[in-house]
């Protein structure tokens, strides 16, 4: 496993472009350029890729401290080494995401409904604000609450408010088993009865539904495994199947469709007509959807049930990507991103236009 | 050095002595009481202003008020506003220049234009059972009760979630969900008479957050009020929001950044079993290695604390429980699922527990019985209060490898300083309540006891850890927040808050020090080799 320090080089290379104004697109392993909106080619690159290592990992603990560029397949293999795992199941994009970018750009997989996100494990982060400031935030223990929790806030923040140079993340053991169960359900009943699932003490770990089947991952003991099957029917799927990976890793069919790839985010229970072909994830709370239709039709029937759209891949990306934002809340996170990157040097454009 | 006013410049010296914690309702005040036996502090003279000009400040904004607050929501007489003097923290008091106590938010709105526009500081308050002082009132400010505020204004078994004001109990919350099979998971120790609102402000734990997380955790979407009067919405009933997570800032931001109007939570359904293991060691290190093995097993219990020895005879003496007096420590280990899943680790558990030199485990046998074992817990503070006059109880997170250390250390300091210290805590998560034992009324005593609980945080800083695990900064750790931060870190914190609120009216004070506060604490962090704060003159 590689192991360097870089923390020094980056800051005196963001101190630098503080003292200049000029502004840095900041990248990782580059498996999420995708992501966001398409930014001005002059910027220059601000590349912690090279900055990588675990520099903490006390399987005791149930925490591990890596640095951003560290890749998130590398973090899995040593936690597994210890019969752990990252609980919110971030995707490995061909062994390409780094913690940094997973946690920017607040990626969790299909057990996030039941398992918790990205910005649910971190615990602290070391980071670079815009003025090229060292911070330490959080720590590295389960419980802190001195001082705002400014290491969540980075996550989703995709690199404006500072760049992550380390992290600290709660880890937990893996599930002693798993076990995918498959049922067949017309949409609208597919939704009641994942969403049923999740009110029941049931070890449910992942649930999704596309075409007429909904896969119901359950993950724990043996024992509670065989009983949760017991009371649920359902056929079992062979363990070979890579439908959760081929979900997390945008690698299921679904998903080579060239049309614009929407992430739809809702409430429990909301049922939206969306013009395009889907595929519901997290228990009816992730809709994927593959549309080119007009940007503004497919927010309208989003906010209708409550919840927001991105634009995730392909599209017009130089328009605004992000669900827009009432203007009183616009006000306050462009305050709040000044009192982190006065300069506005931190991947400017990326998360919304600059106005 | 006596203090007089808010420029404390001893506050060292001031911290939460609570004896004998309990709550009772007191329907004339409309809040939940905490019996504390007052103790001889060195006490915080009160002055009221007196001078003309605050008199015509406090007349014009008392009269701004009553335009669209009814005189029974405005507090202005002294034995009106005694009962708001502190909070949990009952060694701070100060009363307010006036309370209110708004029925809605069109006129928690207007309370804080009108505030913001006359340049008058406002603390919010919900229960006042903080033991860190974030809801101590400022001599010229307003204190902003939430107390009417205890509806629960929604609760949907379908889609599982509570949506109620800052003001409702963390309790009423899981009593409401009951009939449902659903529960709200924090649970603090405090939860019959601590408030929602207050918990997203404390970030709030409880003895089941290594399983099911912090308050942060479980709360959806937040209405706030900023100071200058926006309400702003934050979060969604959806898994995530666009834009900045303000969730993850508000969720332990102690009142300084907005005041919450309005809270949704996720409820969970009820495990469908729980069971419990005592096991008891005669070597607190012992207990200490049992933890981490339990975790190496795989296991994510739903609660693990550790009580040692004479926090184990305290309680036997008060509670009763059936505890094993003579060992040097006890695990209870809580776990909780479907039946197949908790027999299969109750069984890895006990064979654990055996592994690492436990003298005896206990599996409870039915409800009655785990009730019993943690019913001791639960009334160990209490317990404390009988054999001791006054007790200080600490608040700190260490990583879980450093216990034996930390443990010895107190040990060893406890001899030195001549107190007794007791360890009651939540051994799953590091979060250390160490409780040193004192008597306020004998000379000394007193400073000695602030002088220890220092070093005890001091050393959880040290060790990796963090001055709070879950009590919050409040007035009472300010000065620490400098040993865990530098300046860079600590004007990013103020640079935050100024993006919520620029005049710095909401709590002032509290949570965040001031650079010129941390270099005349002094006791700083020195980061590669430099001394901090170098340009600021020391006293
Ligand atoms: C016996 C005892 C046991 C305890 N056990 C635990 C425990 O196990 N875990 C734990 O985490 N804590 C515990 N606490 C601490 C305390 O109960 C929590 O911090 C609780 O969340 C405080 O809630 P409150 O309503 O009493 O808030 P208050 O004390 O009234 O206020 C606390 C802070 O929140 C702010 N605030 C209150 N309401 C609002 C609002 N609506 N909007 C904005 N800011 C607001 C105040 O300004 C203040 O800064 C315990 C306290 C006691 C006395």
């Amino acid at each position: 496993m590689q192991n360097h320090d870089q923390s020094r080089q980056l800051q005196e290379q963001l101190q630098r472009c503080f003292s200049h104004k000029s502004a840095v697109v900041v990248r990782g392993g580059g498996s999420k350029d995708f992501y966001g909106r398409q930014q001005s080619a002059d910027l220059e690159p601000f590349d912690v890729s090279a900055h990588r290592g675990i520099v903490n990992y006390e399987p005791t603990e149930l925490i591990i401290t890596a640095r951003a560029g560290t890749p998130i397949n590398e973090i899995s293999r040593v936690l597994a080494e210890a019969g752990q795992c990252l609980p919110f199941d971030p995707p490995e994009l061909g062994g390409v995401a780094t913690v940094g970018g997973t946690l920017a750009c607040g990626f969790s997989g299909p057990s996030r409904p039941y398992a918790g996100s990205a910005r649910d494990y971190i615990l602290g982060a070391h980071v670079l604000n815009g003025k090229g400031e060292y911070l330490r935030v959080g720590g590295e223990v389960m419980k802190n609450v001195a001082g705002y929790d400014v290491s969540r806030l980075m996550v989703g923040a995709i690199g404006t408010l500072g760049v992550i140079l380390q992290a600290s993340l709660k880890v937990l053991p893996s599930a002693e088993k798993e076990t995918t169960l498959i049922f067949h359900f017309e949409r609208d009943s597919a939704l009641d009865f994942m969403n049923d699932l999740a009110g029941r003490p049931l070890p449910v770990n992942a649930s999704c539904f596309y075409g007429d089947l909904v896969f119901v991952r359950l993950s724990g003991t043996e024992a509670g495994i065989d009983s949760a099957y017991r009371s649920l029917g359902g056929e079992r799927l062979p363990s070979t199947d890579k439908i959760w990976s081929s979900l997390r890793e945008f690698e299921h069919p679904f998903f080579q469709s060239d049309l614009p790839l929407w992430r739809i985010s809702l409430p429990a229970l909301a049922k939206p007509e969306l013009p395009g072909e889907v595929f519901i994830d997290w228990g009816g709370a992730q809709w994927w959807l593959h549309s080119d239709a007009d940007a503004d039709e497919i927010r309208i029937a989003t906010e209708r049930c409550g919840g927001h759209a991105t634009l995730f891949r392909g599209g017009d990306r130089t328009s605004e990507v992000f669900h827009p934002l009432p203007p009183a809340m616009q006000a306050m996170q462009e305050r709040i991103r000044a009192s982190f990157d006065p300069e506005r040097i931190l991947n400017p454009g990326r998360l919304t236009s600059e106005r | 050095m006596p203090s007089n006013n808010f420029g404390f410049s001893d506050l060292r010296n001031i911290s939460c002595f609570v004896s004998w914690v309990s709550f009772r309702h007191n329907r004339r005040a409309g809040m939940w009481l905490m019996g504390t036996r007052p103790a001889q502090f060195k006490k915080l003279t009160i002055i009221m202003s007196t001078s003309t000009q605050t008199n015509d400040k406090r007349n014009r904004l008392i009269l701004k008020l009553k335009g669209f607050l009814p005189t029974t929501c405005i507090l202005l007489q002294d034995q009106e506003l005694v009962p708001y003097e502190c909070d949990g923290l009952s060694a701070y008091r100060q009363r307010p220049m006036l309370v209110v106590l708004p029925e809605n938010v069109d006129q928690v709105v207007q309370v804080l234009q009108v505030c913001s526009e006359t340049g008058v500081p406002v603390v919010a308050r919900g229960a006042g059972t903080g033991l860190s002082g974030g809801a101590l009132p400022l001599e010229d400010g307003v204190l902003l009760v939430l107390a009417k505020f205890n509806q629960i204004l929604e609760l949907d078994p379908m889609r599982r979630i509570a949506r109620v004001q800052p003001g409702v109990r963390n309790l009423a919350i899981s009593e409401a969900a009951d009939p449902h099979a659903l529960y709200y998971a924090p649970d603090p120790s405090s939860q019959i008479a601590c408030s929602i609102g207050g918990n997203v402000a404390e970030n709030s734990g409880g003895v089941h957050c290594l399983k099911y997380g912090l308050t942060v955790h479980n709360v959806l979407q937040l209405k706030i009020v900023t100071i200058d009067g926006e309400l702003l919405t934050i979060g969604s009933e959806g898994l995530d929001s666009p834009g900045y997570d303000l969730l993850a800032v508000l969720n332990g931001s102690e009142g300084m950044l907005g005041v919450v109007v309005e809270v949704t939570v996720k409820l969970l359904p009820k495990p469908e079993h729980t069971s419990l293991v005592l096991a008891a060691f005669d070597d607190i290190e012992a207990a200490g290695a049992a933890v981490g093995g339990v975790i190496s097993a795989g296991i994510i219990p739903a609660g693990l604390e550790m009580m040692d020895n004479f926090a184990i005879r305290a309680t036997e003496d008060f509670a009763q429980c059936g505890y094993p007096v003579d060992s040097a420590a006890i695990l209870l280990c809580e776990v909780d699922g479907t039946e197949a899943d908790v027999s299969a680790q109750i069984s890895k558990i006990e064979s654990v527990m055996t592994l690492h030199g436990a003298t005896e485990v206990r599996v409870a046998q039915d409800e009655a019985e785990r009730l019993l074992f943690w019913k001791g817990r639960k009334m160990a503070f209490p317990a404390m209060g009988r054999i001791s006059p006054d007790y200080y109880c600490i608040d700190g997170t260490i990583p879980r490898s450093q216990l034996p250390m930390v443990l010895r250390k107190m040990n060893q300091w406890s001899k030195q300083f001549d107190l007794r210290v007791a360890n009651v805590f939540h051994a799953g998560d590091g979060n250390l309540h160490p409780l040193i034992l004192f008597d306020a009324n004998k000379p000394g005593e007193l400073e000695r006891t602030e002088d220890f609980a220092a070093k005890i945080l001091d050393l959880c800083v040290e060790v990796g850890g963090t001055i709070t695990g879950e009590h919050g900064v409040g007035i009472e750790k300010i000065n620490q927040m400098c040993s865990q931060f530098n300046r860079e870190e600590i004007s990013q914190f103020h640079a935050l808050k100024h993006a919520f609120d620029p005049a710095g009216l909401l709590n002032p004070g509290k949570a965040i020090p001031t650079l010129q506060r941390c270099a005349e604490y002094g006791a700083m962090h020195v980061h590669n080799g430099k001394l901090p704060f170098p340009e600021l003159e020391r006293f």
